[in-house]
This record gives C-alpha cells, structure tokens and sequence, in this order.
C-alpha cells in the first residue's frame, strides 16, 4: 500500500490497483469486439440504403442498436480506463450525477429539431399574406364617394 | 475492487478529509472533464438539431469512402476505422504507463507513454489526410444548370443527392451545415488530441528527469491519462455521429 498512492492527511485510503494487467487487455479485447460489431452494424446500414427499397425501420433500428454500443463503450472506457469504478460513492455521483442533464438536452433538442422539420414540410409555419388587406382600405375610400 | 477495508461509518462529509477520497489535482480534473464532455455535448446534440430539422443529409458512407494509396476505391468506413483503433490502443498503452506509476517503474512509464504520443501523431496524421482528402478531392455538382467542380469546405459540399444531366447521374449541392459541423467538431476534437500529445510530452520529459520518482508517486501521469481517456472517449461519440449514423 505505501509502494504507491499519494499520502494525503485528506485521503484516507489508495484504492488498491490490480496487479496485474489482465483487466485492462481484458477491456480493450472487448472495446474492440464492439467496435467491430459497429462497423459491421455500419456496412450493413449501407447496403440497406444501396438496395432497391431501403427499409426505414430496419435502419433506425441498426442505428438506436449503434448508439446503445457506443454508451456500452463510453462505460467500460470511463469506468475501467479511467478508473472511476474503483472510486467511492461520492466520487462518482458527483461526476455521474451531473451528467444526467445529457437526458433532458439531447431530447429537448432532437424533438425541436424535428419540429422544425415539420414546419418547413407543411406551411404550418408561414404567415398568411398581410399584403392584401393593406391595400383594400384604400381602394374603398376611393371608392365610396 | 479495494481491499483495504473502507473503515465502517467513515463521515465523509465531516470535514478534515476529502469527502470524494481523491486528491485536489485529480478531483478538479474530473471537473473540468466534466465541463469539456457539456462542451463537446452541445456541439454534438446542434449538430443534431440541425440534421433532424432538414429533408435529407450527405450520406456518410459516401463521403468517407476513401483510403490512402487505394486511389478511387469504393471503402466505406475503413479508414475511420483505422483511426479509431490506433485511438483505443493508444488508449490502452496509456493506462499500462499509469499501472507502470503505480508499481514506480520508471522504465515501464516511459515505454508505454512514448508509444501512447506515437498512437496520438499517427491519429493527427490520419485526420490531416482526411481534411486534405475531402478539401481538394474535386467533384461534380449541378449549380443553376452547370456542371461545377467542388471540394467540401465549410461554405459549400458536393454531397446532395443525385439527378439526372445530359444522360448522367451528377451531385447537388449538399446540406450547407454539413462542412461547418464536420470542420467544427472534428478540429475542436483534433485540436483536443494535439493538446493531449503535449501534455503526455511534458509528462514524458518529466519521468525521464526524475521528477515523479522524487515527489514519490507518479499522479501526474494519472491526470494526464485522465485528459486522455477523454479525448478517446469524444471520439467514440464523433465516430457515431459522423460516420456511423
């Protein structure tokens, strides 16, 4: 334990690091693998969209299947590389905690960018043209007496 | 994972001892990680917006299909590819030279961390020809009924979807944002690698000097992996969002 570690009055304890290397290999073997799994997932979107009839659902089901790896891979890189699993509690909330505003941002924000879509597909969001009543109110005066 | 008995009851919060059990240095990493990953975040998730909010976006598998020294060959992802995995094994021999910190081995830090700057100049390499690649690479678009040679830059791209001219299929202009987006993102993650290469290049002339083996532990290296692991991390979301999706 006094081998390494920083002595700190602040640190109570050194997280007790694995000795050997086993882990890490271990992690990148797997990093790999999904890696993989994703370019597979990739090839396999693109020749979707070669083909006659590109089937929609199928490629937003690859795709929602290509973001679960890739949060997959941002876990074992934060939590093995990075080594915040072997912290404590706290430790980690503070850091994970915080984090969770990602939920509400990338919602609020892919539905407003759908949202707009729509509008610019339907003349929901044009304005009626104004033009036309402005230019009534003269020609009936005129027209009256 | 630890052994060492975490003592029972221990009042983290009590005061007189970090409540997070981690040093100042490494704690204040942690943030600033954290406010770089909103950063990064925000960038991504308009780049987003923008995307879900137009008809149709350049095809990924059509923009990066290129390799070098495989001329016009048709090899949709192979080259991104490539990067990612000399991004994960720099990765890798970055958190075997902080295991070598812990064991103050001095030899061993500096080995994998020599080899970690390696992985990160060869990543900058590989982004530098695709930016080359895709800034001269030339390419037929209609505009206003006239054949034009494009690049992609951050103003204009050649990658809309295809119609019918004299008897041949020719290129539209493509989504206005997508060279913006592609240029932004990717130089702010590339600058962010550059960044790391110089601080694993200080941490490198620092061991070799001598100086965590005189302090008495090697928890700069740990930091500066930290910094690392993030830049690989940026980069598995940019993959997915630029290339995968």
């Amino acid at each position: 334990m006094s081998d390494h570690g920083v002595t700190s009055p602040e640190i109570s304890f050194a997280p007790e690091h694995a000795s050997g290397t086993k882990r890490i290999w271990r992690t990148f073997w797997l990093l790999s693998l999904i890696t993989v799994i994703e370019l597979a997932i990739g090839l396999a979107i693109y020749n979707i969209h070669k083909g006659a009839n590109p089937n929609a659902t199928l490629v937003l089901f690859f795709k929602g299947m290509v973001c679960i790896l890739t949060l997959a891979k941002a876990y074992y890189i934060v939590s093995i590389f990075m080594h915040l699993g072997d912290e404590i509690r706290n430790m980690i909330m503070t850091i994970v905690v915080p984090l969770m505003l990602f939920i509400w941002f990338i919602t609020a924000f892919l539905w407003d960018g759908n949202a707009w879509k729509n509008l610019r597909n339907t003349n929901a969001g044009s304005r009626p043209a104004q033009t036309e009543q402005h230019q009534q109110h003269p020609v009936e005066k005129d027209a009256k007496p | 994972m630890s052994t060492t008995a975490i003592p029972t009851n221990t009042k983290w919060w009590s005061g007189g001892r970090s409540p997070f059990n981690a040093s100042y240095g490494k704690v204040m990493m942690w943030y600033f990680l954290m406010s770089d990953a909103f950063t990064f975040g925000a960038f991504l998730i308009s780049y987003g917006t923008i995307r879900f909010s137009v008809n149709s976006w350049a095809d990924p598998n059509h923009v990066f299909n290129a390799f070098p020294f495989a001329g016009h060959a048709n090899l949709p992802l192979a080259f991104v590819s490539l990067m990612t995995f000399i991004l994960i094994f720099s990765s890798v021999t970055m958190v075997l030279a902080v295991h070598e910190g812990h064991k103050m081995n001095r030899k061993g830090v500096e080995k994998y961390m020599v080899l970690t700057i390696l992985g990160g100049l060869a990543f900058l390499g590989c982004q530098a020809w695709e930016w080359t690649h895709l800034i001269t690479g030339d390419h037929a678009v209609l505009v206003n009924g006239q054949i034009e040679h494009w690049g992609t830059t951050v103003s204009k791209n050649p990658w809309g979807h295809e119609v019918m001219h004299d008897g041949a299929m020719v290129a539209t202009p493509g989504p206005i944002a997508f060279g913006g987006y592609f240029f932004g993102i990717t130089g702010f993650h590339g600058f962010h690698v550059f960044s790391g290469v110089i601080i694993n290049l200080v941490m490198l002339i620092k061991t070799r000097l001598g100086h965590f083996d005189q302090r008495g532990h090697y928890e700069m290296i740990e930091k500066a992996g930290l910094y690392w692991h993030f830049v690989d991390l940026v980069w598995v979301f940019v993959f997915l969002c630029f290339y995968l999706i």
